[in-house]
């Protein structure tokens, strides 16, 4: 299938398509070239206009000099810390929220579906200042609820700025995972719950024996996407960490690129091989992933 | 092993009724066939046996144990599907057993099991098998041999064979057949297919609209069908039914015109009232024109079917098929024809319930009420 295309014998047609999609690929790669070059030269040529468009020397030397400078190292494992909580939360809350949407009839069931439905409206730029406020103290949604009922609760504030699980709750809590697992388990045919239900498995029985060894390529999708998603968070680590051992490394992007002093020139060449670098975890993951993630997406080998 | 008793038993969906209270007894051992069109409530029927559908109203008891509040899993029954619904990450082997792996069984008392199934399935050579990699006959079989591991009180087929082409249908229907002989495990059977249900049952029931219309062995059925629904139901082709009035103790006209005289000892209609006069085609006798009774029916086509021959034909204006046993007359334009007296059944044209005098086939009923 692969060979024939949805049009045929068509060279010019042919052509057209491949040089729109070159075009495509041009437009996309050359900001990153133009990156990879700047991090190749020392400061004074990366500053030069115009910037040369071939390769410097300096290539080795600024990635060492940024790496060791800027702690990436920790940073780095905080973010992979970061991104892999994000990743596993949520294919765990997205499975079983979708399990419960899915599968079993409820009174409030259409209620819950449609308030995870309004939260895809709501992504986490736009309530972060109430999430910092709930960040900062956790019991304190619990404290008011019980207020309400005209009760005082004395629960100590808790306290997730600067903690890892502040940094992963936030991002984990969001519709988008909850839809996908949500689709795929709408194409389980009837019968099979049946069978199972014959065979004598129980609900949870079935979600572990069968809904999540055929949802594989699914949660494969869902942690590319999951994984890239929370490695690029900027805003929310920013807000919530203070301490810089927490730092992560996005945030330390942002870091590098003034200069030590002000009114001195921004360090470009040791910004570009920063971000770089930042960028090859998401891209190895990507990489790794893409044979199950377009399977997850497309269609379901079945 | 297991009697099952269905008393009074009624579905809805909201306001839609699709089951009317039903009230059937199946007993140890017995292969029952459900029969009927689509929609009429066979399915929630046997669906309601396994635990799949809650039952609105009435009680159904397995083994005289009560069985409306329990889950599928402890009422003993297993269950075909029609599309076999196979666990498709799973290997063949691990379809079958599935059911002991979550009974518990250690694993080689599961192997050891699992083979013997696999052995009298015939699917030995397929365990490793994903059933993506199988044909339809052979997840056919899985689906069988899923069923048989848990040597259930109960089998429930719901339409197990439509999903096969005709030849290997043909073949499926003769190991379920040779299956029950060996396991003699109570078997409830659903279908639309009449040929099945009558090549497999020791009983049918009929259904139509969510009511049973009849139950009985399939011979009983096919000679006396108690209502016009299940004289047209069962037989290939489908019996003839002429609409007409009684004018006489004795005698019916027909839409056409013409008479036939009707034996009062076997039926029991009044004068003037409307009934449907039942002919099953093979019973329809070829005569020459002129003679003693003879209607004269339109030949519109013919098909030949080999050992046999169909002769589409019009009376009047109603449809009317002749089976001619061996193909010898040439038919064309005109035919006569005459309705054996003893071969003619007789309904009410408005209930459509069988207009019955004195009983033909005494031997049969009694065998169907014993």
């Amino acid at each position: 299938m692969r060979d024939a295309g949805m049009i045929e014998r068509a060279p010019l047609l042919n052509a057209v398509t491949h040089l729109l999609m070159i075009a495509g690929l041009l437009v996309a790669a050359f900001p990153i070239y133009v990156v990879f070059i700047a991090s190749t030269h020392d400061l004074p040529t990366v500053n030069r206009v115009p910037m040369p468009l071939w390769p410097g020397d300096h290539l080795v030397q600024n990635y060492a000099t940024v790496w060791n400078k800027s702690d990436f190292g920790a940073k780095m494992i905080n973010s992979l810390i970061v991104a892999l909580g994000v990743t596993i939360g949520k294919i765990t809350l997205a499975a079983l929220t979708a399990f419960s949407i899915v599968f079993f009839r409820y009174r409030a069931r259409m209620l819950i579906f449609w308030a995870i439905f309004i939260t895809l409206m709501l992504p986490l730029e736009v309530r972060i200042v109430p999430t910092y406020a709930v960040a900062a103290d956790v019991a304190e949604p619990l404290r008011w609820l019980v207020w309400l009922f005209g009760f005082e609760l004395g629960i100590a504030p808790i306290n997730l700025l600067n903690t890892y699980t502040g940094l992963i709750l936030p991002l984990v809590a969001t519709a988008t995972g909850t839809f996908l697992y949500r689709q795929f388990f709408l194409t389980i045919p009837d019968t099979l719950v049946e069978a199972a239900r014959m065979d004598g498995a129980g609900p949870l029985r079935f979600f572990w024996e069968h809904l999540i060894p055929l949802s594989r390529n699914n949660m494969a999708a869902l942690a590319t996407i999951m994984f890239v998603y929370a490695w690029n968070q900027y805003l929310w680590p920013l807000l919530i960490t203070t301490d810089a051992r927490m730092a992560t490394a996005t945030m330390q992007l942002q870091k590098i690129v003034p200069g030590p002093l002000f009114g001195q020139p921004p360090v470009w060449n040791e910004a570009m091989a920063a971000t770089l670098l930042v960028m090859m975890p998401p891209l190895l993951v990507v990489i790794f992933m893409q044979g199950a993630f377009v399977r997850g997406l497309v269609a379901t080998d079945k | 092993m297991a009697e099952i008793a269905i008393r009074n038993v009624e579905k809805s969906y909201g306001k839609t009724a699709v089951l009317h209270g039903v009230d059937l007894q199946i007993a140890n051992g017995e292969f029952l066939v459900i029969l009927g069109p689509s929609g009429c409530g066979k399915s929630t029927l046997l669906r309601m046996i396994a635990g799949l559908e809650g039952i609105t109203q009435g009680e159904i008891a397995i083994d005289g144990r009560v069985v409306n509040a329990l889950e599928p899993r402890e009422r003993g029954c297993a269950m075909v599907f029609q599309n076999y619904a196979l666990y498709p990450h799973m290997t063949v082997a691990e379809n079958i057993g599935y059911a002991l792996k979550v009974a518990g069984l250690p694993k080689a008392e599961r192997d050891r099991r699992v083979a013997e199934i696999a052995q009298i399935v015939g699917l030995e050579a397929f365990l490793a098998r994903r059933p993506s990699e199988l044909s339809g006959g052979q997840r056919q079989r899985v689906a069988m041999g899923r069923a048989m591991i848990r040597e259930p009180k109960v089998f429930l087929f719901d339409e197990p064979l439509s999903n096969l082409d005709a030849k290997l249908r043909v073949q499926m229907r003769l190991e379920i057949r040779r299956l029950h002989q060996r396991l003699q495990a109570t078997s409830v059977f659903v279908t639309h297919d009449q040929i099945e249900a009558m090549s497999l049952a020791d009983r049918i029931v009929v259904m139509n609209q969510g009511r049973i219309e009849q139950a009985g062995p399939p011979r009983l059925l096919y000679a006396e069908p108690a209502t016009r629904f299940v004289a047209a139901f069962l037989g290939a082709p489908a019996m003839n039914l002429l609409p007409a009035t009684m004018i006489a103790k004795n005698r019916a006209r027909m839409t056409d015109g013409t008479e036939i005289s009707l034996d009062p000892e076997r039926f029991a209609a009044e004068i003037g009232q409307a009934v449907e006069i039942g002919i099953r085609p093979e019973d329809v006798m070829i005569v020459w024109p002129g003679s003693e009774g003879a209607h004269q029916v339109e030949v519109e086509f013919t098909e030949d079917m080999g050992s046999s021959r169909l002769i589409h034909t019009r009376l009047g204006a109603t449809e009317f098929t002749v089976l001619q046993p061996t193909a010898q007359i040439e038919a064309e334009g005109a035919l006569h024809i005459t309705l054996p007296e003893d071969a003619i059944h007789l309904f009410d044209a408005g209930t459509g319930r069988r207009l019955a005098g004195k009983a033909t086939l005494i031997g049969l009923r009694a065998s169907a009420a014993a």
